[in-house]
């Protein structure tokens, strides 16, 4: 319960139920399965400048993250609580069954070195040997490449605690300022799934100096879902994604 | 590199490959560095899925958000370079008759289908399946699909992040032009949706020609 004395009571987690709580430094990566019914939490501890995320079904990863059928199955560009992450199966990966930060963002992708190094100039290694400005192209690189996947895999990926605003016109504004310290988004693993997570800058983050902040990801045990469960009943829709990803479960 | 911002003329009588392509039908052609492939809307209000991959190493390919974030905007016309998961461009917009072209809402598929429309609805044709037996010819699989390009479709994106897909803006015979920056494989399905006003709900032809460079 690192997370306890800065959340607020929506956010207490039996310490019992927890399987994983880590801390990832500002620039890191991490890549975990959280298998069917936990769910992952990940916290802003200190007012993030984004975190970027893929994932995929753990048990046959080309099946995978859809950016574009979760944004227009559920008809909105901007994830929220009670909506839900679709794979490109018509299955869903992940529930957001709590959030407060309100600010999540399906359009933008990820950091790469270019946009990195035209950010924030040429990067260099610390005196750890850690790379000045990591950015999230690589990081999922890395991870894929622990998990025997290639660029291939990569898709187009999620930003969490990033508020971008679509103008009529089409133009993107990214909105800073919405990063709020102890904010938290809850996604319950309905397959299992292989996540990736990248916290590093939003790509279109104003701010010139790196200065990615440290996220919590917790993992703990969920109660299964109940009958009026807010994300397995929102719309027809999703009631048929569940119908779909439940089917593959029917046998176990 | 200059953007042309005029209509050029470019005669079909001169094209290197000037075919149709009928309602719900895959295709796929290489197309070289300089060369100028031309997709007209030949009936209006359909919607032309398409991807693009580095013909010489297919895992370089079309980045919806790298397209996106390098204009600062979510929809494709004229001056619009259509950018690689490396960064590189692939195809640069060099006329366009339409106003603006889909970047965020993907193809369809049998299981988007299903839950889109309907359990029931699942085993109608879809882009996802025109794009697999295409990508067939050249061994790739579903693992070489991501976000596509939907030529002469309209999605608007309200402030709220509200998403609809809405009655086209295009009209019959609209065209656009591209430019290919490097040698392109270009994969299109056209699409055979009947369940949104992507398509008016009534799949057409399109018309494809292809320009050698032109100096």
């Amino acid at each position: 319960m690192v997370q306890a004395s800065i959340l607020p009571n929506l956010g207490a987690i039996d310490p019992s139920l927890i399987l994983l709580d880590e801390k990832l430094p500002g620039g890191a990566y991490w890549h975990y399965v959280i298998k069917r019914g936990n769910i992952l939490r990940v916290t802003d501890l200190e007012g993030s400048q984004g975190v970027s995320m893929i994932c995929y079904n753990a048990d046959s990863p080309i099946e995978r993250l859809n950016v574009a059928d979760t944004a227009k199955i559920q008809f909105n560009a901007f994830l929220k609580k009670g909506m839900v992450i679709y794979s490109d199966m018509g299955r869903i990966l992940f529930s957001i069954t709590e959030d407060t930060s309100g600010h999540h963002d399906l359009i933008c992708g990820c950091s790469n070195t270019a946009s990195n190094t035209a950010k924030y100039g040429e990067g260099s290694y610390n005196k750890y040997g850690e790379s000045d400005y990591n950015n999230s192209r690589n990081n999922f690189l890395k991870a894929l490449g622990k998990r025997g996947l290639t660029r291939k895999d990569l898709m187009p990926n999620l930003n969490l605690f990033s508020r971008v605003a679509v103008h009529p016109n089409g133009d993107l504004e990214y909105v800073a300022g919405d990063e709020k310290p102890g904010s938290f988004i809850d996604l319950r693993a309905e397959m299992n799934v292989l996540v990736i997570i990248s916290n590093c800058p939003h790509v279109l983050h104003p701010d010139t100096v790196y200065k990615p902040q440290p996220i919590q990801l917790t993992v703990w045990k969920s109660s299964a879902p109940a009958p009026d469960d807010l994300c397995r009943t929102a719309n027809e829709e999703v009631i048929r994604g569940f119908i779909n990803t439940d089917a593959l479960f029917a046998q176990e | 590199m200059m953007v042309a911002t005029l209509p050029i003329e470019l005669d079909p009588a001169k094209a290197i490959y000037d075919e149709e392509l009928s309602a719900r039908q895959p295709w796929s052609r290489i197309i070289k560095k300089g060369q100028i492939l031309r997709i007209i809307d030949l009936l209006g209000n359909q919607a032309v899925d398409t991807l693009f991959y580095n013909a010489d190493d297919t895992s370089e390919r079309y980045s919806a958000p790298d397209t996106i974030v390098r204009q600062g905007n979510i929809f494709i016309t004229t001056g619009t370079q259509l950018i690689s998961n490396e960064g590189n461009v692939m195809m640069t917009v060099i006329h366009d008759q339409c106003g603006k072209h889909d970047t965020l809402g993907g193809a369809c598929s049998m299981e988007s289908n299903s839950v889109r429309y309907g359990l029931h609805k699942k085993h109608l044709h879809a882009c996802v399946e025109n794009y697999l037996l295409e990508l067939s010819k050249y061994e790739m699989n579903k693992r070489d699909l991501v976000s596509n390009v939907n030529f002469y479709m309209n999605v608007p994106v309200s402030e709220d992040g509200t998403l609809e897909i809405v009655d086209g803006i295009s009209e019959a015979g609209k065209i656009i032009d591209l430019r290919a920056e490097m040698d392109v494989m270009v994969l299109i399905s056209n699409c055979p949706q009947i369940n949104n006003p992507c398509n008016a709900y009534n799949p057409t032809p399109i018309r494809l020609i292809v320009w050698d460079a032109v100096l």
